[in-house]
């Protein structure tokens, strides 16, 4: 187990690398320089020259991608202009607040999907089946952050059971119950399309598995139906299911950006945006390159637990 | 295409889709030539006004322009844009994945390495950071949505084509002199096609809703124009005071997306040949029974199948799998019932315990008697008691009926502690003992192995264990040896008939193999086209074949040790179970029918233990 | 005169490089044999799963290209690995027949492609010859505007079949043809290539698992296990008097009607593992005659009496 888990690590280096180079080359080919857009109406040839010396511009672009790469491996991100502060600071405050709102909704739509999943295909074509299909129909077809809008017209302004936005109470709060208030909301939201995708691809995997030979004989042996859905059946269907969860768990990570402007969280999606309308380019290399690298370790967590479950994976 | 519409619309939701999409698609086109005001036209006096104030039948927004208008060219922007997107995703991807999953090995390599790495991106870091680069800007939303989608498409085509490209097909059209790229043109794409449709019409909802998303966070549509996602966005600010400005973009995109994928998923079902037949339902724990005609009475057989009914329904089709079987055994005694495929041999089998995979299956009619008591009619939770402790399984190919992800001592284990009350330590002494049973050597090691990790015939005898788990009175064995080398077969023959003797065990043995019949069965019932045409003892049916079908299957089997020689066949086919001719189901393609075989039901008579179904023998029984 | 000649043909699958290390041992599916086939004749080739009965089948054919090895057939070597020079001169009727047929294609696309693509026939001779062809094989010619799936196994075979002679082959490999297909049908199928072989005059090499069925139709027959060549002879004699004694395990299991049921004597069922192959015999494992120099020595391919040719150096007696 132990080797795997580290060869699975050791062949995240190659991805990551890629990803700091894919990064690299799509931020390279911004028009214009950087420089202007730091100094805005100050750039006179002078600043600019000392700008683009101080930030390595004016060296080969194979050159800037091994600094920047350096840099980064030492934890310096550089700093971002518009906030005038270390990229990686910024990053790892606004990567808390996100990781809060997504990992709720992640944990949501996977227990609550692979619940609905599994009873509506226990139940095809019943009620409860219809039912179910039809809510993750309309979950899947409503924008995240127009149903954030509509929660916060009925649960904040109309009857005022929650707050309409932020993480936390401007005066007092700042505990544990605030933060839940806040987030119930914004978590809701963000796991309704996530959930909807769950549901549908456990339903399937279940019936996909359900139709396999091994159920046929764990019923001849005699096995309780429920034993043979919530223990033959899921357990199978579950080698399929993972892996959907890793990619859900891209899916709410990229939703979170919509519900942080939506609801106001101060997460690293808002930021990125923000980022971008200003052209802070160091801020969104160094948050795109942060959060997507934290994404490949949580992947490699995703194929540590499916290879603890399916014993057919060479480990 | 007729036949896939039909399809298409037979499924309710899918045409409510259609419908809906059809009137925004329409009112979409009539845009340009509609009495709509001026989308851009602002007028600061007249904001926020509610529905058909001033001849604004949905209102005006904070700008004071008219809402119907803004949302009928939003509409048409959105849907313009996400098709476009859908269209360059797939066909890039499609193209990449094709190329990789044709040629395989390095090619395959290479670009399968870009597709993970671009995967491994959440995909909106990705979107945000080729919007960041190009600028925030419409069309470079289309393509950052377009981008981060290539690789979904290539990796899902890759797989399809990779299946493909093993395929035997492939593998004639290179021999008939093909080059690739005419192989990838006539051989592959034809295939792939469907797959390609289908991951179209799944996810151009999503790609409408993630370019709205971009114009939403202000970083596609710039104003003044706007999409559905850019109106949203500029009402977001007066969510609270005028919510209504907010709902009628929002709503709209939900409607474009739902009614996509309504007939998204209509689309997917239609050209999934799979759910053509109705497979891709779950059978139910139990065969469904409808039976109309009298329950016959009571046997003192051990296990009795009484004039056994059993129907596949598909669309109109009613397949007569099992047309009034009946069969009995003794303790102690092997009968076997061959034939070929799509005898119902195997129906009749599974039908005992009622394990016919339902829908589509249904018992209509007979019963099946386990020590006088009626199984067809039972309850579920009777049913289960017997399953397993009485009355056991061997199936077919041991690979796929066996749980992948258990050790085969925790199945072992369970097929006792369902029926049976025993502690952890016992049952796993019981398991160890069972293996030993079935020769199995290291049973204390192996025991906590995977299927995967045995051979074939190990881990048919993990099977055999099983079924022996609870000393059950009547083994079931439903073609056990045909999915194993010959070596291995005669291992599990010679064990099977060692523990029928050790353990008196009664055995149904279905197989379409004489020479199996002949070495292991007491007696052998012929089936053809759903009912049994010869019974009787195996010496006496191979030696003396009452029925025409009998003796000329006999003759078709080639034997060991008779030299080269010229085999003799049967001409025609079996027919289709659906549309049986009245009368004898052989006889087209008898040489001995008379025109009175083909005109009434032929009853199975003789003398017993013989008995034959046909009133022109071979032999009188 | 000799229509295939083999000579040392071998097929070694690389295995992925570990992480760290040199990359271990190929996995060696077909390991270097040597056999001729007469024209006219019917080489029938038996063995059970894994003895690399169908990776030999594709060399032959040029679907995979040797690791080592001569391929003649005619007195001709086509390239290496080129299916395109291959199939003038050798043909492959495939296992499953369903499968083999593009679902997507109407039966007479796919009789056309051979006779497009080998031969540029133009258009209307290549109508004429696809009527022949059907002729031969009893096929209608209402077929030729269908789709595969409206066909049964018996009914795909022929047209498989009629595919492969489509290509004017001298030598036909018939991979499995009939263990697809019903009992009833299986002896149409089997018939029919007989017949075809005669007035065609074509040679076969005829794989089949099925011992009953490669002795009806073989003239001689090879016996592989784990990717050697264990023994090669007269199909009339060699299942009779085996010399080797995996023939014989093979012989005494086939299911026969009233021979008693007994397991014949081996010691174990399992194949070494190819990932790992022992050294000697690799039948050495299971055999009840097996001595030291089984498992430290190879046996050769040696003369053991007329025509017949066995590995074992502990041979059975005739």
């Amino acid at each position: 187990m132990g080797s795997y888990i580290l060869k699975r690590l050791l062949s995240a280096i190659p991805v990551i690398l890629g990803i700091t180079v894919i990064v690299f080359l799509i931020m390279s080919l911004i028009p214009g320089d950087p420089a202007t857009a730091i100094l805005g109406s100050y750039a006179t040839p002078e600043n600019v020259a000392k700008i683009n010396k101080d930030l390595g511009l004016d060296k080969p672009m194979v050159a800037r991608y091994f600094i920047w790469l350096g840099n980064m491996l030492t934890g310096d991100f550089g700093r971002s202009f518009s906030l005038n502060r270390p990229v990686i600071d910024e990053v790892l405050e606004r990567f808390n607040a996100t990781l809060i709102l997504a990992g709720t909704s992640f944990v949501l739509c996977a227990i609550l999907g692979i619940l609905a999943g599994t009873i509506s295909a226990a139940r095809q074509y019943g009620f409860a089946d219809k039912a179910i299909t039809f809510t993750v129909l309309i979950g899947i077809s409503v924008p995240s952050f127009f149903l954030g809008m509509m929660m916060i017209l009925v649960f904040a302004v109309d009857l005022r059971w929650l707050p309409v936005s932020g993480m936390y109470a401007i005066y007092g709060g700042g505990d544990l119950p605030d933060l839940i208030r806040h987030l119930i909301m914004p978590a809701t939201a963000l796991a309704a399309v996530a959930t909807g995708v769950v549901a549908r691809l456990s339903r399937a995997a279940m019936l996909e598995v359900l139709r396999q030979d091994y159920i046929r004989t764990a019923r001849a042996k005699g096995v309780p139906e429920r034993r043979v859905i919530m223990g033959h059946a899921l357990r199978a269907a579950m080698v399929s299911i993972i892996p959907v969860l890793g990619l859900q768990a891209g899916f709410v990570l990229s939703g979170a950006v919509y519900i942080e402007i939506v609801f106001q969280w101060p997460g690293i999606g808002r930021m990125l945006v923000d980022a971008i309308l200003q052209r802070d380019i160091l801020l969104v290399q160094g948050g795109v390159v942060f959060v997507a690298a934290c994404y490949v370790l949580f992947n490699i967590a995703v194929d540590v637990a499916q290879s603890l479950l399916d014993p057919r994976i060479k480990t | 295409m007729n036949r896939f519409l039909k399809l298409l619309f037979r499924n309710r939701l899918a045409a409510m889709g259609f419908v809906v999409l059809g009137l925004i698609l329409l009112a979409v086109i009539l845009t340009p030539i509609l009495p709509l005001q001026d989308p851009y036209t602002t007028e600061l006096g007249a904001r926020f006004k509610g529905p058909f104030e001033d001849g604004h039948i949905l209102g005006t927004d904070h700008l004071g322009r008219d809402q119907l208008s803004r949302l009928l060219w939003g509409t048409q922007l959105s849907l313009m844009v996400g098709f476009a997107a859908a269209l360059m995703a797939a066909a890039i991807g499609s193209t990449i994945g094709v190329i990789a999953g044709y040629f395989g090995g390095r090619v395959d390599n290479v670009i399968m390495r870009a597709v993970d790495i671009v995967m491994a991106f959440p995909y909106i870091l990705l979107a945000l950071a080729i919007v960041a680069a190009l600028g925030p800007g419409l069309l470079n939303a289309l393509i950052a949505i377009a981008a981060v989608n290539v690789p979904f498409f290539a990796r899902n085509i890759r797989g399809i084509v990779v299946t493909l490209a093993g395929r035997e097909f492939v593998d004639a059209a290179r021999l008939s002199g093909m080059s690739n790229t005419r192989i990838i043109i006539t051989e592959i794409v034809p295939n792939v096609l469907p797959v390609i449709v289908i991951a179209m019409s799944t996810t151009i909802g999503w790609m409408i809703l993630e370019t709205a998303g971009l114009s939403f966070l202000g970083l596609g549509s710039q104003p003044p124009q706007a999409d559905l996602g850019s109106m949203l966005g500029e009402a977001r600010a007066a969510l609270i005071t005028h919510p209504f400005t907010s709902v009628v973009p929002g709503v709209m995109i939900f409607l474009i997306v739902m009614s996509i994928n309504l007939l998204g998923d209509g689309v997917r079902d239609a050209l999934d040949p799979r759910l053509k037949s109705g497979a891709l339902s779950r059978p139910l724990p139990v065969t469904t029974v409808k039976r109309d005609g009298p329950i016959p009475a009571e046997t003192d057989d051990l296990l009795a199948v009484q004039d056994l009914h059993t129907q596949f329904h598909a669309g109109n089709r009613v397949f007569r799998a099992v047309g009034g079987v009946s069969l009995s055994v003794r303790p102690g005694e092997c009968l076997g019932v061959i034939g070929e495929s799509g005898s119902g041999k195997s129906v009749t089998a599974l039908s005992i315990t009622r394990l016919v995979a339902s829908p589509p299956g249904i018992i209509t009619g007979g019963a099946v008697r386990f020590q006088g008591r009626d199984m067809i009619g039972a309850s579920y939770e009777d049913l289960r008691q017997i399953r397993g402790d009485k009355v056991a399984y061997i199936f077919q190919d041991p690979l796929s009926t066996l749980h992948p992800l258990y050790r085969i001592g925790e199945q072992l284990a369970e097929a006792i502690r369902v029926h049976h009350k025993v502690g952890k330590e016992d049952l796993r002494q019981r398991a160890i003992a069972l293996l030993k049973d079935v020769r199995i050597p290291n049973a204390e090691s192996r025991i906590d192995t995977y299927p995967h990790e045995m051979s074939g015939g190990m881990r048919q005898r993990v099977g055999i264990a099983m079924a022996l788990a609870n000393e059950p009175e009547v083994i079931i064995a439903d073609e056990p040896t045909t999915a194993l080398d010959v070596t291995v077969q005669a291992q599990i023959l010679a064990l099977l008939n060692d523990l029928r003797q050790e353990k008196g065990l009664a055995i149904v043995f279905i197989t379409h193999d004489f020479g199996v019949v002949a070495q292991l069965c007491d007696r052998v019932a012929v089936m053809y086209a759903g009912r049994i045409v010869e019974t009787g003892p195996t010496g006496q049916i191979l030696d003396t074949p009452a029925h025409p079908y009998t003796k000329r299957l006999i003759a078709c089997v080639p034997e060991l040790g008779q030299g080269k020689r010229v085999l003799a066949a049967i001409p025609g086919l079996p027919p289709v179970v659906d549309d049986l001719p009245p009368g004898c189901a052989f006889a087209p393609r008898c040489d001995k029918a008379q025109p009175a075989c083909s005109e009434r039901d032929i009853p199975l008579a003789g003398q017993a233990p013989r008995a034959v179904r046909c009133i022109y023998p071979e032999e009188a029984v | 005169m000799v229509a295939l000649d083999v000579e040392n043909l071998s097929k070694t699958f690389p295995r992925a490089r570990p992480l760290f290390g040199a990359a271990p041992p190929g996995v060696r599916a077909v390991r270097p044999m040597s056999f001729d086939v007469e024209h006219g004749e019917t080489l029938g080739i038996v063995g059970e799963s894994g003895c690399g009965k169908s990776t030999l089948a594709r060399m032959l054919v040029g679907l995979l290209a040797p690791s080592e090895g001569e391929i003649q057939i005619d007195g001709q070597s086509p390239g290496k690995g080129d299916p395109a020079e291959f199939g003038k001169l050798i043909q492959y009727v495939f296992q499953d027949p369903n499968s083999s047929l593009n679902p997507r294609k109407t039966i007479k696309q796919v009789m056309e492609a051979p006779l497009k693509h080998l031969y540029q026939m133009p258009s209307a001779q290549r109508d004429d010859r696809i009527r022949e062809i059907f002729a031969t094989v009893s096929l209608r010619e209402s077929f030729l505007e269908r789709y595969p799936h409206e066909f049964s196994g018996g009914q795909a075979q022929r047209i498989g079949i009629a595919r492969a002679l489509a290509a004017d082959p001298r030598i036909i490999v018939l991979d499995e043809p009939v263990s697809a297909l019903d009992v009833s049908v299986q002896a149409q199928v089997l018939n029919l290539l007989a017949d075809l072989k005669t007035r065609l005059g074509l040679t076969y090499l005829f794989i089949s698992h099925d011992l009953a069925v490669v002795e009806a139709v073989s003239d001689r027959v090879m016996v592989l296990y784990f990717g050697s060549v264990v023994e090669i002879g007269r199909a009339d004699s060699i299942f009779a008097h085996p010399r080797h004694p995996y023939t014989k395990l093979l012989a005494d299991s086939a299911p026969v009607v009233g021979r008693p049921l007994t397991a014949p004597e081996q010691k174990g069922t399992e194949l070494p593992d190819p990932l790992d192959p022992p050294p000697g015999c690799a039948f050495a494992g299971r055999c009840p005659k097996a001595t030291d120099i089984c498992r430290t020595d190879e046996p050769e391919l040696r003369d053991m009496g007329e025509d017949q040719r066995a590995a074992c150096h502990h041979p059975i007696d005739p």
